[in-house]
């Protein structure tokens, strides 16, 4: 790693400040210090966000709101995010391993960045990592990356299984500045890399994520997380799907489906949630809401098998999460 | 972390050419120096129009006190802030038992105990860890006698090798105060982040079961 210096925040004021003067946030340090130690990411100052008090899952009158630095496994096996939320828990337990999520928080899975082998080899062409300079990507190997929401920049997939699940729990991620707090749907904080990859996110500099609030829905406890890598543990998503379903007398009211792995940003799947919504839970409409969500979809040379993966993953997971199979 | 992407890798290598008609192959298999020459940046002649150079070293950042609480006794270092808790623990207060794999957070050899929890030495800085108590594995056992863990691994062969193993150990303690189901399943996912490449896997869930079934 690059000589960097290093400071602790005891406050969010603090921490605000120090951002301000440049300094990077970490927390878990999980996805920052492995790209550092590639030269990937090389920042002067690091502020140590760790003492803030972000570290609590507190019950609010529509849901739970989860504090930025509550550690992975810790959000995993809360028994009211098991009981309320299962597709959060099953994904944050689908990811990593035992060590990382133990350390890994919450804000820092939302912001960690692609795995890219391009993105991560610095002597590798990547817009991401150094806009205009190309993508080694296209036209290289390509079973990893992005079907959905790819641009003739950047075809790189994010590599989060919480943020999927989040999306499809109508979650809202809430953020801190010297100008005050906002909040933002889940679906809206990554962005589609377009003319710019290096922009994973739309958080503006200096500003530092505070919680996750989780609403109850109707659908949040009938909810589901199904992952496909190339191992049964301990490998990042080829194809992902988190499924919750507001079902009625065997009928959906309502559907959220959201894809990862497949997307360049966790991939909410509204033509296949319309396609749902009124009719019989059963296998002839999961396939047609499959053929709608994987609508558009464009094959990168080697990574082709995920969109008839996808197709598959998605009935599966409509089955299990409808009870049927 | 995902050693995937190291795989990824070595499929790149078996028929990419580069631009000076040099393949990855040929080149390692020409300069010998497989792991050495990518992590010093190194490249082909073909490859050498890389678009990013490694950054120049930024200003020194002096060293500075840190405080460890290893294994009940607080030590007292002079680091810069950049050193892992890995190198702090091996380089500075020579405890090599705990071991660097990947060094990033893909292999698990680096697993330490902090506040009880298991966690990747390498992935975290010394100087993030100061006052909190830090058990390696040479803290496991008080005495003597081996900790059952440790006993367990020895009754059960846990290993071929022995250098995945206390990591191994480290996080098998670790995994016994979080909520995993009774089955080797549980057994086996629960010990996902510990790679063995002697594969060891059946002897280490079966130590590991031999501790979780004791009365």
């Amino acid at each position: 790693m690059q000589p960097f210096d290093y400071v602790v925040a005891t406050d969010v004021e603090s921490a605000l400040a120090a951002m301000r003067a440049g300094a990077r946030p970490v927390a878990g340090g999980t996805n920052l210090l492995d790209l550092m130690k590639l030269h990937v990411e090389v920042p002067a100052r690091l502020v140590d966000v760790n003492a803030l008090p972000l570290g609590q899952v507190e019950a609010t009158a529509t849901g739970l709101r989860i504090g930025a630095l509550v550690r992975n496994s810790d959000l995993a096996f809360d028994t009211r995010v098991q009981e309320r939320f299962p597709v959060l828990s099953e994904a944050l337990l689908a990811g990593a391993s035992p060590q990382l999520r133990n350390m890994a928080t919450v804000g820092g899975n939302l912001m960690q960045r692609t795995r890219c082998s391009y993105f991560r080899d610095a002597s590798q062409p990547c817009n991401k990592r150094l806009p205009g300079s190309g993508c080694g990507a296209i036209g290289g190997y390509t079973r990893m990356h992005a079907v959905l929401g790819t641009s003739d920049r950047c075809i790189a997939s994010n590599p989060s299984d919480m943020a999927v699940a989040l999306a499809a729990l109508d979650a809202r991620v809430v953020l801190a500045s010297g100008a005050g707090t906002r909040s933002v749907p889940v679906t809206d904080f990554h962005r589609l890399p377009g003319m710019h990859p290096e922009q994973d996110t739309m958080l503006r500099p200096g500003e530092l994520i505070l919680a996750v609030e989780v609403p109850d829905k109707p659908f949040s406890a009938r909810s589901r997380y199904l992952k496909v890598r190339d191992r049964a543990s301990y490998a990042f998503a080829l194809v992902s799907v988190a499924v919750a379903l507001h079902l009625d007398g065997g009928r959906v009211r309502e559907a959220r489906i959201v894809l990862g792995g497949v997307g360049t940003k966790p991939w909410r799947c509204h033509e296949a949630e319309a396609a749902l919504t009124g009719k019989p839970a059963d296998e002839v409409r999961f396939k047609a809401a499959a053929a709608a969500a994987l609508r558009g979809a464009k094959p990168q040379g080697d990574n082709g098998f995920k969109i008839e993966l996808a197709k598959r993953a998605l009935v599966r997971a409509l089955h299990l999460v409808a009870g049927e199979a | 972390m995902d050693p995937e992407n190291v795989e990824d890798g070595v499929d790149e290598a078996e028929g990419a050419e580069g631009p000076g008609g040099v393949t990855r192959r040929d080149f390692l298999a020409g300069s010998g120096l497989v792991g050495s020459a990518l992590a010093a940046g190194t490249l082909a002649p073909g490859q050498a129009r890389a678009v990013e150079p490694l950054v120049a070293p930024t200003a020194e950042v002096p060293a500075r006190t840190v405080a460890l609480l290893v294994n009940g006794k607080t030590e007292t270092l002079e680091l810069e802030p950049r050193v892992t808790l890995l190198d702090a623990l091996r380089e500075h207060l020579h405890l090599t038992g705990t071991k660097k794999g990947c060094d990033l957070g893909q292999c698990g050899a680096c697993t330490v105990l902090i506040e009880g929890r298991r966690v990747n030495a390498c992935l975290t800085l010394a100087v993030m860890q100061q006052h909190r108590p830090i058990t390696t594995v040479e803290g496991l056992a008080p005495g003597e006698t081996l900790h059952p863990v440790q006993q367990a691994f020895l009754s059960h062969d846990g290993f071929q090798c022995g250098y995945c193993t206390p990591g191994q150990i480290m996080s098998a303690v670790g995994m016994l105060q979080e909520p995993w189901g009774p089955g080797d399943d549980a057994v086996r996912e629960a010990m996902a982040g510990n790679i063995c490449r002697c594969g060891a896997y059946p002897n280490i869930v079966a130590a590991i079961q031999s501790v979780r079934r004791k009365p």
